[in-house]
């Protein structure tokens, strides 16, 4: 559907096609559940976008001391990028039919995305360990933040995961699985996409992303300043 | 579109038996709706009584002992809160949105039924933990409804202890619940519409929440986000918001936060906020005046492309709310000129609504009443919203009554008066009886003029700039004695106005046992909830088979037809439905 050409209907006019050749009726449940879960990633991405640009607006002030980083959220980063390879695994597997590596996509990548979660606790400890919580200084307090919802985001990916394969594997339901394998896959590529862009984020401010905000900054103040001299 | 279509397979359409399914955890979208309507207006009665007492203080200052400067903040703080959102965007979505979209679009229930029920039962618990905090020691919090920090969270605040803590947590759980109802609410409008149905054939209502649900769903997240960093500044004493600060002669561990930061993410959605309550205003008050003018709503498509803009716009306004706080001499030009744009597709909003009455056949029944003094109220408001858009106009009222006036007259009055219309429009359909006519006239009236008796005075308490949020005005030598004359005149008439409304919920109560018996389609309307084939609805909404749409939503009076309406179910060629039409009733 293309939504201008839709905001165009006349719909006062009489339209002589029949009902069904002018909308087609309610869609199939693997769509509807499609829309739903790209709505719920859309208002999700929006929480993130929020969050990403209070970060970024706070790490240009000029009191921000960066955070360092734990080594170990290298090693957590490909564990997520393995688990989104495995999902995708089960995804292509549910389209060519192969039931077992459905099974197989999803368990390995459910049980990735747990060594995940492990990881970020396991990094949340190094840090404490060393003295650096939360109340350490902004910077932490949005590292704490920030991978705390984003591990809950997973949570409830999990959560949902296992309800579903738990019903799935009971009744031997095919269907349902080949239904989870391909949503999953979906949601598992949104989480590591979202990982990526806040780990860039929390490791831009380090190699002096604030002087690259102030030079753009100023550029665009001064570009606004000269047009509206002109004016 | 290759999809199939949602075969009966999906469609389990026995019917719940036991009265726990079937009132309790119902999964059916009408019982939802209705539990979500109760509790709302259960949780607006508080606030009304709060507005009360807090009237009683500016009116009768002194007379009442157990109100003190800390509870008066709670008062409003508390009345705030809950009318924008516990009462006005869970009853206009939770209620309205849940009960009319399926029937509407001709679906059998929400997409995500169970989701669907999980929403109304977090939303209560979000309810339920805003009441706790009137009974947590220390109160409510008093912070006033924006919970601007750093003083939302220090000591010396009411509800310091507990209440902001409730407050914010509150708020949180609200917005779970309200983002499972609202991916219901969007969904079902994309996936589930029935045969011919095409978005441009659904009514007003329908656009108007869709768009709704979708700002919702996209600004909610700011409050969330700005929520939960609140909530750890508070408990775990990080510094979000909490700069390096004094309090009470101690310095505290907060250091480097932004209070500004907060300021931000609390209208990024406080903006959208006010359109998630007068979009559907929007939306239901064109359909009442076209069912009750007998005429199709003029200009249909700039209604939807009005409706469509001004949810755009809605996001790119937000820091004229901000002016006082200061800001880039530009930016506040930005959106000064932002905030002026959005009068215009909502002035032909109201040329529209006004065209359609012009020459219409009007019938001045309970639900058109309210639909016309919604467009005077609403006129009244959004013109002074023009003056409070300009930054230099808006930096000396921003304190005074006439914001609350403003605020008051165009998303409190109007969208309220929208609300009661609707009720009494879809009355009928939830329960198969009409609501009492002579009791809804005397409930329309007082409220209609009673609320002008409260707010239009407020204006000129603001240009001799009565401050608002203050408990007393002792020592103010400016405010004339007229002013505290003014004050008393409008608490009478808010106590009146208050006690108006228990005539209303009598009405409710009193008629679902003794009303009139309604029939199906008593408003002779065209859209597709009046064409159900039984009245209430069952489960399952249709019975055995859904209806096929043929037309839109609004012909009324169509040149050459028989009756002065045509049901959407009938086909183009004028021939009889496979279901027959729904009985017209005189």
């Amino acid at each position: 559907m293309n939504p201008f050409k839709a905001l165009m209907e006349k719909p006062w006019l009489a339209d002589p096609r029949p009902a069904e050749a002018i909308h087609g009726g309610s869609a199939a449940r693997m769509t509807t559940l499609k829309a739903g879960l790209w709505l719920f990633l859309a208002v999700v991405t929006a929480l993130f976008l929020l969050l990403g640009s209070a970060y970024f607006g706070r790490m240009s002030m000029p009191d921000w001391t960066p955070l360092q980083e734990p080594r170990l959220l290298w090693l957590n980063t490909g564990l997520l990028v393995l688990s989104s390879f495995a999902m995708q695994w089960a995804a292509t597997s549910a389209h060519r039919e192969r039931m077992a590596g459905v099974r197989a996509g999803l368990l390995t990548g459910g049980v990735l995305a747990v060594a995940f979660l492990a990881g970020q606790i396991a990094a949340w400890r190094q840090l404490s360990e060393l003295g650096y919580f939360a109340t350490q200084n902004p910077a932490y307090a949005f590292f704490y933040m920030i991978t705390a919802l984003h591990g809950l985001h997973i949570t409830g990916g999990l959560v949902v995961l296992g309800a579903a394969a738990d019903h799935a594997w009971r009744r031997d339901d095919a269907a349902t699985m080949r239904r989870a394998a391909r949503l999953c896959a979906i949601y598992w590529h949104f989480l590591l996409v979202v990982w990526a862009a806040l780990f860039a984020l929390m490791l831009a401010d380090n190699s002096g992303a604030i002087h690259i905000i102030e030079y753009f900054s100023s550029l665009a103040l001064q570009l606004f300043e000269v047009g509206a001299a002109s004016y | 579109m290759t999809d199939v279509p949602i075969l009966e397979e999906d469609q389990e359409l026995h019917d719940p038996q036991s009265f726990i399914t079937r009132y309790i955890w119902s999964q059916d979208h009408k019982v939802i709706a209705i539990q979500y309507s109760i509790t709302a207006i259960a949780i607006g009665l508080v606030a009304l009584v709060l507005s009360w007492l807090m009237r009683l203080q500016l009116g009768f200052p002194g007379t009442f002992d157990f109100i003190t400067p800390e509870s008066y903040t709670q008062y409003y703080t508390m009345h705030g809160m809950i009318m924008v959102i516990y009462l006005l965007t869970a009853l206009f979505l939770g209620g309205f949105g849940n009960y009319l979209i399926p029937l509407m679009v001709g679906a059998r229930d929400m997409v995500f039924p169970y989701v669907n029920m999980l929403s109304f039962w977090v939303y209560l618990l979000s309810v339920l933990i805003l009441v706790a905090s009137f009974f947590v020691p220390g109160g409510p919090t008093g912070a006033g409804w924006t919970l601007y920090p750093p003083q939302s969270i220090l000591e010396g605040t009411a509800g310091y202890e507990w209440g902001i803590i409730l407050m914010l947590v509150s708020l949180v759980v609200f917005i779970v619940a309200f983002t499972m109802g609202g991916l219901n609410y969007v969904t079902t409008v994309l996936q589930a519409r029935t045969t011919g149905m095409t978005m441009m054939r659904m009514p007003l209502t329908i656009w108007a929440i869709f768009t709704a649900t979708i700002l919702g769903l996209l600004a909610f997240p700011a409050l969330f986000v700005g929520g939960v960093m609140l909530l750890l500044d508070r408990v775990l004493g990080t510094s979000f918001f909490m700069p390096a600060i004094v309090s009470m002669g101690e310095p505290l561990a907060y250091d480097g936060g932004s209070p500004l930061l907060f300021q931000h993410l609390f209208w990024f959605f406080g903006h959208p906020e006010v359109y998630i309550v007068a979009l559907p205003a929007f939306g239901i008050v064109s359909d009442l005046i076209s069912v009750h003018a007998r005429k199709n709503i003029f200009g249909y498509r700039q209604m939807v492309w009005a409706i469509v803009i001004i949810g755009g716009l809605s996001f790119v306004v937000w820091a004229h709310h901000m002016y006082v706080s200061g800001m880039n001499p530009y930016f506040g030009y930005f959106f000064a000129i932002t905030t002026l744009v959005v009068a215009v597709p909502t002035a032909i909003k109201v040329y529209n609504w006004v065209l359609t009455l012009w020459r219409g056949d009007i019938h001045l029944t309970v639900p058109m009443l309210f639909a016309i003094a919604f467009i005077l109220t609403f006129v009244v408001g959004g013109l002074t919203g023009l003056f409070l858009g300009n930054v230099v106009v808006d930096v000396p009222l921003s304190d005074t009554y006439f914001v609350v006036a403003h605020f008051h007259m165009v998303m409190g009055v109007a969208p309220i008066l929208v609300v009661f219309g609707g009720i009494y429009h879809w009355y009928p359909k939830m329960t198969g009886r009409m609501l009492n006519d002579t009791i809804g006239k005397t409930h329309f009236w007082i409220t209609f003029l009673g609320t002008y008796a409260i707010y239009f005075p407020m204006h000129y308490l603001g240009f001799v700039g009565v401050p608002r949020r203050y408990y007393s005005f002792e020592g103010l030598e400016f405010i004339p004695e007229s002013a505290y004359d003014l004050n008393r005149f409008i608490t009478i008439a808010a106590l009146i106005v208050g006690a108006a409304q228990l005539l209303f919920l009598f009405n409710l109560a009193w008629s679902l046992r003794y009303g009139r018996k309604a029939g199906t389609n008593p408003w002779r309307a065209a859209s597709l909830e009046w064409q159900t084939p039984q009245t209430p609805p069952k489960h399952g909404n249709w019975g055995p088979t859904l209806p096929v749409v043929h037309r839109w939503a609004y012909d009324y009076n169509v040149p050459g037809a028989e009756a002065d309406f045509v049901p959407q179910t009938v086909p183009q060629d004028g021939a009889a439905p496979p279901g027959g039409v729904a009985e017209a009733e005189p």
